[in-house]
Order: C-alpha cells, then structure tokens, then sequence
C-alpha cells in the first residue's frame, strides 16, 4: 500500500489503510534513534522549513530531531508577532517561502485552518504542527504508536479522553483516528468544554470515574489555566477536584491500563504526579515515539512529492478547500 | 419628451393584483398607461420594448447593501455599488451608515446623496447611524439625517448592546417615521465566534455563535417594541427562532419587520467546509432547518423582504485565515436569480418574491417604486427569467469578488432596469430585437 496523501493537514478522513502505512513506517524508523549514530542519507538535500506562529518547544525539537536524523537540511522560523498583530500576511509569507522551493512546511498557527489554507497556495507538501483548536496530527499520530505498542492493537480499546476536549486539538486529531482504526472512545470533561454535538461521535460523560471505568487506555489533556476566568470552570482548585486523574480513580480502569499525556503537564491540577511518574504512565514513551512519527511523516511526504511532483491531489484529500484551489489556478492562469 | 412603450411582457405587480400580459407606456419618467396585451395606445413617438418572454416587474428595491463611500473606496464606491444594483435589477438601494466617517450626521447623507445623483444610476437612500460614530453610546442626530433624506436608521454590523438606548431609538425615531434597523447579536453570547456553532465548528475547531446570540438579541428587542413603540425592522434574520420570534410578534399586532439574505435562504454551514473565506458572513451561514424555517417564514408572510447585505470587501480581507477573513459577501448582481431559484424550490409565488423584493422594501422605507399603476414612478425591471448564465466574479460590476456562488449556474437574469423612465441597464448579448430598441 503506498501512501497517496499530498499533504498531512489532519487525521480526519485517513483511511485506516493510510495511518497504517504511516504507523508501520514510524515503527521502522524506530530503530534509527536506538543507533550510536542516529542519523541516515534518506532526506540528504532536502530543506524543510517549520513555520512556528505559536511558541512550542518539544513540538518544534521533535520535528527538528527528525528532519536531522534522516539528514535534511532544517530551517526553523519563528514568529514572534501573534497572529492578530499586524505583520506579512500568511498569503505574502507563503508565496515567498514557496520560491524557495523548500521541499516540505511544518506550519503551527493559532488560526484553525491556516495549514488547509497554505496547502492550497504553494507546491510543497504541508504538515500541519497544531492548527488552532483544529488538528495535531502528528502528536495523535505518536499517541497511536505508543498505544499499539504497548497494547498490539487499536481495534476494540476503550480510550477515555479526559479534560478540555472543545479547545483542544489533539482530541480531535486522536478521536477521528481512534474511530477510524475502531476504537471506543469516551470523552470526558465538565459540560462547559464538552459540547452535546460531541455525542454523535463518542460516548460523553462528566464523571471522571464512569469515564475511566474498564479503560484500556486514559488519555489526559492540557488544562490551559488562561481558560481560568472565563467561566469554562470556577477555580484550578474546582477542576482538578473533580478532573484530575489520581491513582484512586486509575483504580477503576484496567489493570493493565496506559496513561498518556501530550505535555506539558500543570502537575496536580489534571493529572496527580504519582500517576504521571507511576508504572501505567507511558508518557516518555509518547516523546520517543515523536520523533520515528515525524521522521515517518517528513519522509512520507517529502518522497511521495518527489515521486510524483504533478500528480494530482488523491481523493482521499477531503480536508483540501475547494474555492482556495480555483483562486490559485487563476493566478497561476 | 422620451417615451417607452414596454410591450408583451408578463407584468407582476402584487400592489395593484396584477399578473398578467400588459403593455406599459412610460413618459417623462411616469408610468402613464397600463393595457391589455395589444390593446391600442396613444404612443405613435414611443421607443418600443419588446418584453415578449419577459417579466415586467417594479423596479427591485434592495433595503440592505453596503457602498462603502466615504472613507472605503478601495471596496466599492456609489458608482461600482450602484452598477452593480442596476445590472442585478435593482432600481433602489439603502446603504448602511458605516462608511468612514460614519452616516451619523446630516453632511455625509448629503454628501452620499450627491455621489448617487452622479453616478446616475439606482437610487440611494442612505440609512443614518443610530448612535453616533456607531459607538453604541448616544444618538446620532437623526432629525439633522432625517432632514438631509436618510429613511431609517440603524448601526447595522453593530448590534445595539445597550438596551435603554435601543428603548429610546425606538421612541425617538417614531417621531420621523423611521424604523430602526437592527442586526441582531448579543455580542456576549456570540463570544467572538467565525461561524455558526454546532457539530461543523466543532469539528473544524473553529469558534462557534450559537443561534441563541441572535434570538436573544431579537426578544430583547421584541420587549422593547411593545413597551416603547416604534417600528423595528430585523435585518437578515437567520435562524428557525428568529422567524419564530418575529412571527409571534406579529400576531400579538406589533410594527416589526424582518429581512432575510439570499446567502441565508440558500446555503448551510457546510459552505464553509475547507475553511472557505467566502462564506464567512455575520450572522452565519446557519442548518438546513434553519433554512427551511426561513423559507417557511418567506412563504407565510412572517419575512417581508429579501435583501443581498451586499457587503464588498478587498480580496487582501478575504485571502486571509479563516478567523481573520473580514465578514460579508456580494450579492447584488446574484440575489435575482437565487430568489427565483428558491421561490421555484420552496413553491413560493412570483408575487410574494416581487412584493419582499420590491413593494414591501418600500413600504417600509417610505420611499417611491413597488407599483407599475398608472401615476406611479417609472423605476422598472425586465427579467428574463429563463436567461441561464454562469458566476464569474470577475465580470461583476461591484468592487467586491467574495461570493460563495462563484462558478454556479444561474436562471434569471435583469434584461433592462428603469428608474424613472430612463435605462440604466441593459444585458449584454440580449437576443436581436429583444430589448433591442430601448
């Protein structure tokens, strides 16, 4: 099966065919980082380009690591400017960043979509690296490597999902994929950030407990404490009372449960530190298994494109916009 | 003096119950003579249109476009604005107050009307500003606009968050006739939401506006009316609540108007599916329920007008991310041919899309047009109703390029637009001899 996607701008609408051949990859690229000398020839000549528009720092080391172990040559942008402050546009910053021929952009943007957007007006392929409260594939990605690793399946897993599932796109990224490789999945949070439309697509609830109940696997997320205040939930204290996974309510998943995180963790406010540091957490192995995901994306993308540089966009592509493509074919017209 | 006879054509005028084959004579910019089909007529010096296959309609009248002029001429202009009226059939426009600087005074009403009488086009009736600077805070003085020729008021694209204001707007403009204008949205609520909120924000991860932002704005305002008097005219209403709301209302015998775009009766939220710029408006693209609720609402008579909020902006805005993409789209030179295609889907009678396109605008604005009786202005449209063409963004006359409609064929086309017995607009490649002579 070879892997037809142009571009990685999220989870949503890949095949399971598709994410496996990523996996599988990912897995074999393993090896590399194991190495005395972790780097091999395959990107040798290749430039890619990470496009940062909001602070990250292992995201970014991640990308950066992988690009090098497989020795391309890695330029990494940053902007300092917040995406509402007045700066080059994202279409100026495009096009220019485009006649450099680079042969892949890692973008990160505040603004859901931005990666859709830029995927539409240049040549190269885009890997989306966190798209406002949209997508993070690549960290959904390392999220399901670590899990089959350490479970040698996904099928049939009951996956408890827990804290601020509507602002977070690494829900997102891993609910569309757990359901497309037939997982069960359990989202679990305080109503405010759990939307009831969330409900056509997993099971929901608001207690913690219930939500871990026979979990094979419990997946916490960032609390961002800015969202403090705007009445998502009265207090830090308040959330993490009824929120944050202790090894009591671990108790009620499976003994052989796994707990992930994507980092960086507020310890003690969504997940205890004897259950982070405990023996379920695989969260170091998340971090590792970050760079085979990206080294597996970058070369992926970065392959196909040079396999086929005109070919045309697969029907897979759902996420690619319609109207920005017509924009662009008449300029380039 | 020029004279035109309009001949062969169905005319639909629901203000007199006509809807049939008449001939029309116009001279010195009247309507003097409405006959049977053939029947004879003093008019031996009359340029002859032929409308065979054509509907003769009262002038269209648009009661919600922004010009942009002054302050935004790099968006659209009275001229490009008003070419864009007549080419889409519209005899009459009324342009929202926020230019730069804002309607809010008697000088730039003036200074509007003047940019109108020289583009010589369709008619502007320029909207003044409820508050002043459209800051929400005081009012604007609407007797000094009133005077200058504004015929109604509202801070459209600024919701009237202060409800003692609203209460006294409401009071205040009875005193000229005027109606307040509203778009309703309780900014609160709304938090700062790209699109309409639902299970497609959700999963695009962008920030949603739940239809309660609208419809609580809408009931505060319902309140208001009853208990101040008034009149309010809700601009592009949007959801299956609002026409609810608005419904009642007018039950329960109060002065309420309500509006809907074409964008809101033809399209849902999966428009903006790929995060498409073009169909990022306020209020939102909405559900296919709520589209059907306003459909319902056209139908039965709850919606009184069809209106483009013709909102033209530079492609720079529009290119942008989804979440800074300025709101609004084009629709003058579409909004014909969507209300023709929807009255046809929905089962809607011709009269009731020529009275919410033409009578009922201007009723509501006090303003000329909506009747082809013999006495009445001459503002008329021909459409061809059957003319299929295809959307091409770049051969509108507007500024504006932003329309979510572009590349889709249409039905219906404004063969020739009159105001005043005089042709503003006549359709390119119009068959030989048709519309020919005029």
């Amino acid at each position: 099966m070879p892997f037809t996607e142009r571009h990685l701008l999220g989870l949503e609408g890949i095949s399971r065919e598709q994410l496996s051949v990523l996996l599988d990859t990912a897995r074999s690229f393993k090896e590399i980082s194991e190495r005395d000398i972790k780097k091999v020839p395959t990107l040798r000549g290749k430039t890619i380009v990470s496009l940062f528009y909001e602070a990250s720092t292992r995201t970014r080391a991640s990308f950066e690591i992988a690009a090098k172990r497989m020795s391309a040559d890695f330029v990494s942008l940053s902007s300092a400017t917040s995406s509402t402050t007045k700066g080059e546009t994202l279409l100026d910053t495009a096009r220019n960043l485009s006649a450099m021929r680079p042969d892949a952009i890692i973008l990160r943007h505040a603004a859901s979509g931005a990666p859709h957007f830029l995927a539409a007006r240049v040549d190269c392929p885009i890997i989306n690296a966190g798209d406002g409260a949209h997508e993070h594939p690549t960290q959904a990605l390392l999220d399901l490597l670590t899990i089959h690793e350490h479970k040698g399946r996904l099928d049939g897993l009951t996956v408890a999902i827990v804290g601020d599932i509507l602002h977070s796109r690494v829900a997102r990224s891993n609910l569309f994929a757990l359901r497309t490789l037939g997982a069960h999945v359990r989202l679990v949070g305080p109503p405010t950030l759990l939307p009831t439309e969330l409900r056509s697509w997993a099971e929901t609830t608001h207690d913690l407990h219930a939500g871990v109940q026979d979990a094979d696997v419990i997946m916490m997320l960032r609390i961002q404490l800015e969202r403090q205040g705007r009445n998502f939930f009265p207090t830090v204290d308040e959330y993490s009372r009824y929120f944050c996974l202790t090894e009591r309510a671990v108790a009620r998943a499976k003994p052989d449960v796994i707990i992930l995180h994507p980092g960086p963790m507020n310890r003690g406010v969504e997940i205890a530190s004897d259950v982070a540091d405990g023996r379920c957490s695989v969260i170091m192995d998340q971090v590792t298994n970050g760079i085979a995901v990206r080294m597996a994306v970058l070369f992926l993308l970065v392959n196909r494109a040079k396999a086929e540089p005109k070919a045309e966009p697969a029907a897979a592509e759902v996420a690619r916009p319609a109207a920005p493509e017509r924009r662009l074919r008449r300029r380039a017209g | 003096m020029s004279e035109l006879l309009i001949r062969g054509g169905t005319l639909v005028d629901p203000a007199n119950r006509v809807h049939g084959q008449r001939d029309i004579l116009i001279r010195a910019g009247v309507i003097v003579a409405v006959v049977e089909a053939g029947a004879p007529l003093d008019a031996a010096e009359a340029t002859l249109v032929d409308a065979n296959g054509l509907l003769v309609l009262p002038g269209l009248i648009d009661m919600h476009v922004h010009l942009r002029e002054p302050g935004y001429e790099y968006k659209e202009t009275v001229e490009t604005g008003t070419r864009a009226a007549v080419a889409g059939g519209f005899t009459a426009v009324a342009c929202m107050a926020n230019t730069n600087p804002v309607n809010d005074s008697g000088a730039v009403t003036e200074y509007i009307r003047d940019r109108a009488a020289a583009a010589g086009l369709a008619r502007v009736y320029p909207i003044g500003a409820v508050s002043k600077g459209l800051r929400g805070e005081e009012l604007a003085e609407i007797g000094e606009m009133h005077r200058a020729g504004i015929v109604a008021a509202s801070d459209d694209g600024m919701p009237i968050i202060d409800g003692a204001l609203m209460r006294r707007a409401l009071e205040y403009t009875a005193m000229f006739g005027l109606p307040v204008i509203v778009h309703e949205e309780d900014r609160a609520i709304a938090a700062g939401g790209v699109m309409n909120e639902g299970a497609l924000s959700l999963r695009l991860g962008l920030k949603g506006m739940p239809a309660a932002a609208e419809e609580a704005m809408i009931a505060r305002d319902l309140a208001l009316l009853a208990h101040s008097g008034g009149r309010l005219h809700v601009a592009h209403l949007s959801t299956a609540g609002a026409v609810d709301l608005v419904r009642d209302a007018k039950r329960r015998g109060l002065s309420v108007t309500a509006e809907v775009t074409a964008h809101h009766f033809m399209l849902t939220e999966a428009a903006v599916e790929g995060y498409n710029t073009d169909a990022k408006m306020n209020p939102p693209l909405r559900t296919p329920e709520d589209v059907a609720a306003v459909r319902r609402g056209l139908a039965d008579g709850t919606i009184d007008v069809i209106a483009s909020d013709h909102a033209p902006h530079h492609r720079d805005e529009k290119d942008v991310e989804f979440d800074q993409a300025a709101n609004g789209i084009v629709g003058l030179e579409t909004t014909l041919p969507l209300a023709l295609r929807m009255a046809e889907e929905a089962g809607i009678g011709l009269d009731i899309l020529v009275a919410a396109m033409s009578c009922n605008p201007a009723r509501i604005l006090g303003v000329p047009g909506g009747n082809l009786a013999a006495g009445s202005v001459a503002d008329v449209t021909l459409v061809d109703p059957r003319r299929r063409w295809t959307v091409e963004p770049g051969r509108f006359h507007s500024k504006g390029r932003s329309t979510p409609f572009a590349g889709m064929e249409m039905q219906g086309q404004a063969m020739l637009t009159i105001v005043e017995g005089r042709v503003v607009w006549r359709a390119g490649g119009a068959e030989s001899g048709k519309v020919a002579a005029a």
